[in-house]
């Protein structure tokens, strides 16, 4: 259970994580106090761990830094939540164990109390009471998320194996 | 029948694949950054396999380069130390931007090239299916030479007609990303055919295959012809050519026409790529940055067109022309031309081949309220390193006529 921190559409990874704390890159956890800084500033003092990053279209437009997912994954973010996602933040965010989940998030808003049912496919607004959907992902890439992302996949697995 | 895209990526998974298919592909190039490759790097020493693909593998200091900030110098002191260890190739600053110089050197029409970074796109300029990835997924590549692809689908796009006067490919991308949108193909191959692209050189389609990523496309290519054998063979690579194109018969999920005859200056505005319109909307706004490079456009082409509107004439006071030339080679070129010179008489300042201010490290970074008028492919609020600052994007003949007269102008005025 955890509270949503809504954005609008179009969430770059210069929202994300600015080009100008591009020193801190190989100093995450510095780098994640100013996450999501150039869209709300108060959100990397706030947010709580178990909380929500719920937005529009295409979040995680831009660059293919994967730092973005990693700083929102440190900060201890259950899932994004969003209408759609971009392809490389996507892929990104598997890989390094981000859940992302693909929802119409227009009935959220900040301050909503979530909690997503997996085994149903269903995210719950618990201020709200209703019940929405989730797109369920690839099976392809669901192995992956399973395993921890691609890292594990391979040490597990040793090499990527054919669909 | 295929697709381009289907077509390189069954011939790098062994298979007849289609679009929606997830493969398995041997990778022929791999590309990092500094900003990437570090991550990149931790990775792999995570992982202990055997590394298969270092012969491939490309290292690019462009990003911080040089380096501005002692953290960032170890990064590059990491990946340098890396590519010894591996011997794979390492590119010091001052060599160029990592699009520019896979283009220059290593990229072959029909491979299938990775990199980490979201305009690897560019390679598509060459008939090349190319695309950004993370550090982790570049990673994987460079351990084992191959990853996993979702084939995408396509959508192709018939280029009619002949630009106008004054009118480039940035333009022509411009206008087609504020027609589909930041995410209108999202996951997709953005597929270029028709009259209009025979006719294009191939620096023009690698200017419109860069900013493919900007509507969310996985790649944006171009079938390889007589242009691009003709291309690769001043680069001393003619050898290197071969013809791949899409079967006439293959399926798109969507198809678009332009007609470049239509197509006029266009500029996107603050904060979003698809905020875009005709230049003549915003004749008028003051400007305190001109950027001329990266690499989207600070080819040599694009260099040209610069010098000749600066023949004889003065930046405008009060605006800072800042021109980077995307690579070594085509630093050595403008030098040799007189381009080097005529910009610095113009009152220009040169930057070293490199990213330079297009990602907000360092060089020209802007001040609250400031505006900046450059050639780059994104314009999100802080990429400049400063997000009180303003952003429009635009072609090199637009740019500098906007240097010239202190606000963003028609390049009509200039020509």
């Amino acid at each position: 259970m955890g509270k949503a921190w809504k954005f609008g559409e179009n969430i770059s990874t210069d929202h994300i994580i600015p080009g100008r704390y591009y020193h801190l890159r190989s100093n995450l956890a510095e780098l994640a106090k100013h996450v999501m800084e150039d869209a709300n500033p108060d959100f990397a003092k706030k947010v709580r761990p178990g909380d929500f990053i719920v937005a529009g279209n295409n979040f995680g437009m831009g660059s293919s830094r994967e730092h973005a997912p990693l700083v929102i994954k440190l900060t201890g973010i259950s899932a994004v939540i969003a209408k759609s996602f971009a392809r490389i933040f996507y892929r990104n965010s598997i890989n390094v164990g981000l859940p992302l989940l693909i929802a119409d998030t227009d009935s959220i808003d900040t301050g909503d109390e979530l909690k997503v049912d997996f085994e149903n496919a269903k995210i719950k607004n618990l201020t709200k009471n209703f019940e929405i959907e989730l797109t369920p992902i690839p099976e392809f890439m669901r192995r992956i998320l399973e395993q921890g992302g691609i890292l594990n996949y391979l040490k597990e697995v040793g090499d990527l194996k054919g669909t | 029948m295929p697709t381009l895209t289907e077509k390189i990526l069954s011939e790098k998974s062994g298979r007849e694949v289609r679009a929606g298919d997830i493969v398995i592909a041997r990778i022929d190039q791999i590309a990092l950054q500094d900003g990437t490759a570090p991550l990149a790097i931790k990775q792999i020493r995570d992982v202990e396999v055997e590394i298969k693909a270092c012969h491939i593998t490309h290292f690019f200091v462009d990003h911080a380069s040089p380096s501005p900030r002692k953290e960032l110098s170890n990064d590059q002191k990491l990946i340098r130390e890396f590519a010894e260890e591996c011997e794979a190739d390492f590119n010091p600053p001052g060599e160029g931007i990592i699009h520019q110089i896979m283009v220059e050197r290593y990229i072959k029409p029909g491979d299938l090239a990775v990199g980490a970074d979201s305009h690897t796109c560019t390679y598509g300029g060459l008939g090349a299916f190319s695309t950004g990835m993370g550090s982790t997924d570049v990673a994987v590549a460079i351990m084992l030479g191959k990853n996993w692809f979702r084939v995408p689908e396509s959508f192709r796009f018939e280029i009619d007609g002949e630009f106008s006067k004054g009118v480039y490919a940035k333009d022509l991308i411009l206008k087609i990303i504020g027609d589909l949108g930041v995410d209108g193909a999202t996951y997709k191959a953005m597929e270029f055919a028709g009259e209009g692209v025979r006719k294009m050189d191939v620096e023009s389609r690698l200017t419109i295959a860069n900013m493919a990523v900007e509507c969310g496309a996985k790649a944006g290519i171009f079938p390889s012809d007589e242009r691009t054998r003709e291309y690769l063979s001043k680069l001393g690579r003619g050898e290197d050519f071969r013809e791949i194109i899409a079967d006439e018969s293959a399926e798109y999920e969507k198809e678009f026409y332009y007609d470049l005859n239509d197509v006029v200056p266009m500029v996107a505005k603050p904060h979003n790529v698809d905020n875009v319109v005709s230049v003549e909307e915003l004749e008028g706004v003051r400007v305190d940055q001109v950027y001329i490079g990266t690499c989207t456009n600070g080819r040599i082409s694009d260099l040209r067109v610069v010098a000749e509107i600066l023949k004889g004439r003065d930046v405008r006071r009060g605006v800072r022309l800042l021109v980077a030339p995307a690579s070594r080679r085509v630093y050595l070129r403008a030098l040799e031309e007189g381009i080097i010179k005529r910009v610095v008489e113009a009152g220009g300042v040169i930057l070293p081949p490199g990213c330079g201010p297009c990602v907000g490290i360092h060089q020209g970074v802007l001040a609250d309220g400031e505006v900046c008028l450059s050639t780059q492919n994104r314009n999100f609020k802080g990429r400049m390193g400063n997000p009180e600052a303003e952003i429009y994007l635009a072609s090199p003949v637009t740019a500098v006529a906007s240097a010239l007269r202190g606000e963003i102008a028609d390049p009509k005025e200039v020509l």
